[in-house]
């Protein structure tokens, strides 16, 4: 073999060991577990924690207001849309939730707009239809009635 | 001096260059150099998420885009948004008009009074979770990639903040998290579905219009609503393989 391939055959194996070790000392733990990815970062991503607790979770404690709320038009609305996230609320209960009760929160779905359909939500304008009366004088939110 | 040539035949030439082409397509079979560019999907095991959008169900309360930022901790600066709603307005005169006051949270206005409107609709807009995503396809380091549910989701330990796939995205559905300087987007709520909750922004619709579910499962929510109405996708021909299926998608939404 010539010289200078013996030397450039040298270089090569000292540069792919050096890669290879790189490697060994670089790649995080779990990588390729499922795919070219830390396997980890999965598990990272998923221990967050909750903070709609979802309806039924509210249920066990507030139960009446749940069963008057399954007759009503709002049966399909979970309860943290309107009173906020309840994750601080169910392991103290002094934390309160949210009780929106002016006007303007009711019409972030009852406002009138074309593009909403007509079957689907009750649209009202406003000031036409309250003159200035709060809604929730009249209607139930828990169980408003058609 | 004359140079020495070495007079190999015409069927050694062969043999030589075949059995080099062979090797390389033997190497490049071996499974650690296998090129990654898309996830598989799973064949009949584990699940497939995709989900469905009813615009015909949508009244744009935007409650999605705020309960996705309150469970996912997202800026609350404009421009910020894992999921948002648009209101397309078509008038009279052929005129589109789009328009997403704060992602739909200020409440929309309706553009043009309703004699001059030819259609009216709100496209709730998120990622798509892209079954050959442009996105982890391009992030150089592997922090963006898709799990074996097919949810595409950031290693935020592992991303450098080069900001690579929220140009590549075509659905404009990445932002830079300013706080961390690392990419942040839609997982789908991750951590709710393997705690057996709906992710935040199914949960928060009033009128059902969202709906998610496996797609290997063909009684599954999703599968169902596909069967059952006509569905499209946005933006087909970059061949995204898009799971976010619209109900009645008008030719205009992009």
């Amino acid at each position: 073999m010539p010289l200078q391939v013996k030397r450039l055959l040298i270089v090569f194996v000292l540069f792919i060991g050096i890669m290879l070790g790189l490697k060994y000392f670089l790649t995080p733990e779990s990588w390729r577990e499922y795919g070219a990815y830390r396997g980890n970062a999965l598990t990272e991503i998923s221990d967050k924690e909750a903070k709609y607790v979802q309806t039924e979770t509210c249920a066990m404690c507030h139960d009446s207001i749940a069963e008057l709320k399954t007759q009503g038009a709002h049966k399909s609305i979970q309860c943290e849309i309107c009173h906020g996230p309840g994750y601080k609320h169910i392991d103290d209960e002094n934390i309160d939730m949210n009780i929106p009760d002016d006007n303007q929160f009711c019409m972030r779905c009852h406002s009138k707009n074309a593009a909403s359909p007509q079957s689907i939500i009750k649209q009202i304008d406003a000031v036409e239809h309250s003159e200035g009366e709060e809604c929730i004088n009249c209607h139930n939110p828990h169980q408003p009635w058609l | 001096m004359a140079i020495k040539k070495e007079n190999s035949s015409r069927r050694d030439f062969i043999k030589n260059s075949s059995m080099f082409a062979g090797g390389i397509v033997l190497v490049s079979l071996l499974n650690p150099l296998k090129m990654v560019y898309a996830t598989k999907k799973p064949k009949g095991k584990g699940k497939w998420y995709g989900i469905g959008i009813d615009i015909e169900k949508c009244i744009g309360c935007a409650s999605c885009a705020r309960a996705c930022k309150v469970e996912n901790d997202v800026p609350n600066e404009p421009f910020f948004f894992r999921n948002w709603v648009e209101q397309y307005t078509i008038t009279n005169d052929d005129e589109i008009k789009v328009s997403s006051p704060n992602g739909g949270i200020d409440g929309f206005k309706q553009p043009v009074p309703d004699d001059e409107i030819y259609k009216t609709f709100f496209v709730p807009k998120m990622c798509n979770h892209c079954a050959k995503s442009p996105c982890t396809q391009v992030c150089p380091v592997g922090a963006s990639f898709e799990s074996p549910e097919g949810i595409a989701l950031v290693d935020k330990s592992y991303c450098i903040g080069c900001g690579y796939c929220v140009q590549s995205c075509p659905y404009g559905c990445r932002y830079i998290d300013m706080e961390n300087g690392v990419v942040d987007k839609c997982t789908l709520c991750y951590h709710r579905l393997q705690k057996g909750l709906d992710p935040a922004c199914m949960m928060a619709c009033p009128t059902g219009a969202r709906i998610y579910g496996d797609l290997n499962d063909k009684e599954s929510a999703v599968s169902v609503f596909i069967k059952e109405n006509n569905c499209a996708v946005l933006k087909p021909q970059l061949n995204t393989e898009s799971k976010l299926f619209y109900n009645d998608l008008s030719q205009e939404v992009h």
